[in-house]
Order: C-alpha cells, then structure tokens, then sequence
C-alpha cells in the first residue's frame, strides 16, 4: 500500500512456520494493505439488528492476473456478492491463504492490495486471516478463501424458491465479459481481446435495485455456468419455467466475437459483476430503471419471464425466431473443433 | 458483430421460411441430411426446424469429428496419454468422449496423464519446442478443414528437425463417408434410408470445392447444396433443396458463393496431398470400415508418425449394443428412437458417440430440443 517499498524473494516455508518469519509477512504484506493490528485470533464484531448473512467461497484461477482483476480482487467481491444477493449489505470478510512454496512476494503484495483496494470500495473490512505455505508443487502460486458476514435489509425475504409464474428475469449488464477475458489470456488460448473482466462489488446496486422494486423475489450472480446455471437453478428450485428472448440478453461484440472463435456459448460462460434478478412484473419497469441509474447497470435489460411448466425448463426465443432449451452445461465448457 | 449478425436476421428468416412453406408440397416429405456437424449445431442453437414446415425433415448426419471416431482410436491416445514421457495434445471436445469404462482423456488427465487442450495444432508445436526432452504428441482429428493445418505442423516439424513432436493421425474424408451412406446395403435393404437431399458441408467445401460432390448428384440423383453454418445460411439452403427436388433435379449448388469454389483451395489440397496419403480403409464410429475414408502420414513423414513412432495397434472395444449411434448416423434413426437416450445417456454421462460432442445429433436433440414439437413457444 502506501509507499511501502515492493517486496523481494519468494515464498518460502519458514513463511508459514509460525514464528517470527510469518508474521513478519503478514505485518509487511497483509496489515499494510487491508488494516488492522492482527494482534488476536479473532475478530469481534458489533453487528447491526437484522437477520445476519453469512457465506464462503475458495478462489482457484490460472491466470493469477487478467485483464480487469485478479484473484485478490475476485477473492473479495465474490463473497461480497454472495452476501449482497442474500439482500444483506456485506460487513466484514476473513481471508485464508494456502500459498506455494517459491511464490513471488511481490506477486503476493500485489494481490494484497488489490484486496484492500477491493474491500474498501466495498465499505467491508477484512478482519481476520490466516496462512499457510505448502511445498513446491503442491499448490499452484496462491489460494485464497475468504468468508463474510453481513446483515439482511429489513423485509427483504429473497430466495430461489421465490419465483411465480408471470415474474419478470432481469439482468444488469453484459454476460460473458469475466470468463472471455480470462479464457483470453489462459495459456493454449492464443488470442487478443479487448475484453476486460467485469470483476465489481454488487451490493450497492443490489440496494439502489431493492429500493426500487422491494418486491423483488430473488437475486443472483451469474459465475461459474454463467446465466443458464443460474436460470435453471431457478427453475428447479421455484419449480417453474423460465422463458428467455436472445436477442434481449446483452453481450458485448468483443465476447460475442471470441466465444465465436472459440465455439461457446456466452449464455454458459462466468460473470464476476452482474446479477440477475426475479421482480414481479409490476415492479419490472421501476427496477429496471433502478438498475440502468447505477454504473454497474446501465446495460441491464429484461430478459425473459417465468411461466407455468412442469418440465421446468429454461427455454429461449433464439435471435431467428426459433426455440431451444437452455440446458445445465455438462461438465466443462469446451472449445468445439471445426 | 459485424458480417455474421446478418445471417442470423430474424425478419428475413421467416421471408424465406414463408417461401419453403409455400413452396413446400404438403403432400409430400423432404428428408434433407445436413452432413456437417456444424449444421446441425446451427439448426439446434437457432431453432431452425421450428421455422419449417411439417414436410420438411433434417436427419442429422454422421459430420462431427468427435462422434464418429472409433473407440479404439481413442484409446490409443489414452494409452499413449499415460506413457510418462508423452504430453497429449488434444482439441477441447475430444477430452471427455467416454471409451471403454468410461474412461476419458480428462479422467487420464486426473489420474496423472499429461493431456493438454489446445487451440490448434500450432499449439501443440510449441509445446513441443519448449519442452524438448518430452515427447508431444498430437491427437489429430477432423474432416478436410483440420487437414491442412495439421499438414503444415508437419512441414515446419520437418523444416525445424523436431526430434519429439508426432501426430496421431485420424483425419478423414468427407465423400467418402456420404458415398457408404448412400451405398451401405444395411441402409439399402433393411434400413432403407430415403434421404431426399443434402446440405453440402461449409469449411470442408472451403478446401475441397463442389466438385467431389457432383459424384453424388449424378450417381445417386442426389441433390446437394453446399451450405454455409449460419442459420440463414442452412434455410436458403433449405429452400434451393426443396426448389431442386420439386423440378426433379439433383444437381450440385452452392450457397455458400462467399467462401467456396468449384475446385476448392488449390494450395491445400497439394500441401495435404504432400504429406499424407489414403488409407486403405478406416473404421468409423456408427458407420463400421469405410474403404478410403482416411489419411495417414506419407513415409517421408514416418518419424512423426505417432502410430509407427510408438508402435500402437488399434484395439477393437465393443460398444453398447444398446446405442442407437450407428443408426443416428446414418439417419436411419432419430435421437429419441434410442432406448438409452435421456435415461442412461446425458450429456452427463454420455454413452453413445452422438451425446458427447455439442454437435452430435443426441447432444444438441438433448440439449436444445428435448420438448416435443408443438408445445407452447416463449411468448
């Protein structure tokens, strides 16, 4: 953080051995950036009255850093986002790292300060972490888990069980931009793109979208298995239907471009900076209106509707006019051949 | 995005799905195959049957690379995957094709196989540069349109003296596979398969030109229109089918004008016919042997042979005499006629060749079309 001359070396083990060596570490590194006197084993916190939101999420990515982000960012909005979609404005995280044994201190830093960077434009603190160094070859540069707490809004009962038939599928923005931008600078991928990752903190405009529409059933983040995971979660859970119009859902030229390229389907692909929402239709218009006021928002767009069906399928208008189911993906996204 | 959106517009595919209607005899059916895999790909992700009338059929034909590789094949490649000293290289839908015991390139991969997905073969060329006391191997695999690339890694693996760069070569020939289609006797005599016409293949035309496929037209009165993969694309060529067989011609058109010819790419064919000579006969997933439907390498590049280099024999696992892979193939059966499908056969635990790749015709009937024809559309 402030001035604090960039590390040199590498990880080692006597990082994690528990003496003086680590806490160095943790003092020069992981104070320096998020704050805090790590003089005790755990935090004590002063929560708000509410029902309390609580979540966890371990964070695994190659490449470490990619255009738009990097694990420490993502390590800090993925669990504040978990918490937001709960309708809980997020308060404090811990962080656990498992680090590799030859890891690059300056990489460490970097990473250390982009979650500072992160937590603090999130208005949450991290208030508690640990470390640990694992041998050469047995991790793979840097794992972080953080967890987070945070206190439910007044009245917001949001849940995938929520959704009924007639609701409207809102989306806040493009779908597709996390996992381009990281599948395009993923060694074996070859190609250029000026595709950045979405990476961004939703909890603001998950509040500016409740006070809008307070109706509003349920809220989700598109991640792994992008915005068809999460409809067809949806689906099963509210055992219904969902009804999606192509030609509504927004993808940016250059994602649609790749995924082209690449043979996929943006409808599968990660996002790390958009929710998607099930909002009466009553409320639709207003927390559309909501959405596109906020920055992180300004492209969102109603995208389908749910409906009666007892196959619970997620279904789609395609761009011709046609239909086709939008299906759970199996296993992983692959590239196709010709 | 620039020059493809416009051959996914809406308002002018139901003008020409109002013209294949009205020309369309109700009395009669037009059973159309689209060989390639990436029509069929096209036809699922857009919903192209929708759009046409009840007369018009597409049989989903034998055109996806990954499909109609024969199980042993694969293991080769799983064997040679697990010798310590290879790095598999493979393209990405290749990786989870289930062989014997539901083994895939992927599960090789967890259980310690050095398997790598690239994007293209030059990938694989590179890892073989960077890592010069390992043995990289290249799973090749495809039609006409993967050949030629695979032909110039080999030119350059010659022209650099790469010592531990292979190929294991599986790159087939598409007329060869549509002449056993139209000529197998278990079509003619049991099966009996009326294919009324078909949708010519886009990129493999791209190499190989219309020509090859006049054959067809005047052996068989077939007729064949060589389609390009977008969805307008396969609809005109839908209508200039229905057009052909309507007038009772069967005649070789192209459609796709903006990227075929008549000869094809003069430059590839002699850089493919450089490096790699016919099989004398080739085993296809759901076809069985097809004489001359196969390349392997000339012996000016056996070194590079991986079969040669590593002495492998193509082993002869049985597949599920359940699997209805070998009718779908040919069209002789739809997806939904398999006792297996979508019961012990998902794209989550695929068991027939059909339900691995995103454009084989199980896969893409799972996966975009499972509701029956007729139910209510999104409003």
């Amino acid at each position: 953080m402030s001035g604090a001359p960039a590390p040199s070396g590498v990880v080692e083990m006597r990082h994690g051995a528990g003496g003086r060596d680590m806490t160095d570490l943790i003092a020069a590194l992981f104070l320096s950036a998020f704050g805090g006197t790590g003089q005790e084993d755990q935090a004590t916190l002063d929560l708000p009255p509410g029902r309390v939101a609580l979540s966890t999420d371990g964070f695994v990515i190659s490449p470490l850093f990619f255009p738009g982000g990097d694990i420490g960012t993502l390590a800090v909005n993925g669990t504040v986002n978990d918490i937001a979609m709960g309708g809980a404005r997020p308060l404090a995280l811990t962080a656990g790292f498992v680090l590799e044994e030859g890891f690059a201190l300056a990489d460490l830093a970097r990473i250390a300060r982009s979650m500072g960077q992160a937590a603090r434009a999130a208005g949450v603190r991290i208030v508690a972490g640990d470390t640990k160094v694992v041998e050469r070859g047995k991790g793979d540069g840097v794992f972080i888990t953080t967890a987070g707490i945070g206190v439910v809004r007044d009245g917001a009962c949001l849940s995938a069980c929520n959704a009924r038939p007639g609701d409207a599928v809102l989306v806040s923005g493009s779908m597709g931009d996390h996992g381009v931008a990281v599948m395009a600078t993923r060694a074996g991928f070859d190609f250029e793109t000026e595709v950045v990752s979405d990476c961004a903190a939703l909890h603001d405009l998950a509040g500016a979208l409740l006070d809008a529409a307070p109706g509003c059933r349920l809220m989700r983040d598109p991640t792994r298995g992008g915005l068809a995971a999460v409809l067809n979660e949806i689906a099963q859970a509210s055992r219904v239907g969902i009804a999606l119009h192509e030609a509504r859902v927004p993808v940016r030229p250059g994602v649609r471009g790749a995924c082209e390229l690449l043979g996929l389907d943006p409808l599968y692909v990660a996002n790390e900076g958009k929710l998607v929402a099930v909002l009466p239709a009553a409320e639709a218009e207003a927390g559309l209106a909501a959405l596109h006021a906020h920055p992180l928002g300004r492209e969102a767009a109603i995208v389908g509707e749910v409906r009666d069906d007892p196959d619970r399928f997620v279904e789609m208008e395609t761009l011709l006019g046609g239909r086709r189911i939008v299906d759970w993906i199996a296993g992983e996204q692959l590239p196709r051949i010709c | 995005m620039k020059y493809v959106e416009e051959f996914r517009d809406a308002g002018l595919a139901r003008g020409v799905a109002a013209r294949i209607a009205a020309e369309a005899d109700p009395g009669r059916s037009y059973r159309l195959m689209e060989f390639c895999g990436g029509h069929t790909h096209a036809i699922f992700r857009y919903g192209v049957q929708d759009l046409l009338p009840d007369s018009v059929r597409m049989i989903h034909g034998p055109g996806c690379p990954v499909c109609v590789l024969p199980i042993g094949r694969l293991e080769m490649a799983i064997d040679l995957a697990r010798r310590p000293e290879v790095i598999l290289c493979s393209y990405g839908d290749m990786l989870r094709v289930p062989a014997s015991r539901k083994m895939t390139l992927l599960r090789a991969r967890a259980e310690g196989a050095d398997v790598r997905m690239v994007g293209s073969v030059d990938d694989a060329l590179r890892l073989a540069q960077a890592h010069p006391d390992r043995e990289v191997v290249f799973f090749a695999i495809g039609f006409e349109t993967t050949t030629p690339p695979t032909a110039v890694a080999l030119r350059r693996a010659e022209a650099l003296g790469l010592a531990n760069f292979s190929v294991l070569c599986n790159h087939v020939l598409t007329p060869a596979a549509i002449t056993n289609i139209l000529e197998a006797p278990a079509i003619r005599q049991m099966e009996r398969v009326e294919i009324d016409g078909f949708l010519g293949p886009a990129h493999v035309s791209v190499v190989i030109g219309s020509q090859p496929y006049e054959f067809f037209a005047e052996e068989f009165g077939k007729p064949v229109v060589i389609a390009g993969f977008e969805p307008l694309d396969v609809m005109q060529s839908i209508l200039m089918l229905v057009r052909q067989i309507n007038e009772g011609r069967a005649e070789v058109e192209n459609q796709y004008t903006r990227a075929v010819g008549r000869h094809g790419n003069a430059a590839a064919k002699a850089l493919v016919a450089e490096v790699f000579e016919l099989r004398r006969s080739f085993e296809w997933r759901g076809l069985g042997t097809v004489p001359y439907s196969a390349l392997r390498l000339r012996a000016r590049f056996a070194r590079f042979d991986a079969e040669a280099r590593f002495g492998l024999v193509q082993s002869d696992p049985p597949e599920n005499r359940a699997c209805a892979c070998p009718q779908i193939l040919r069209g002789a059966a739809r997806p939904t006629d398999c006792a297996l499908f979508g019961r012990q056969c998902t794209p989550q635990t695929p068991l027939g060749s059909c339900m691995v790749s995103d454009e084989g015709a199980c896969a893409a009937y799972y996966r975009y079309g499972r509701r029956a024809r007729g139910t209510e559309a999104p409003a």
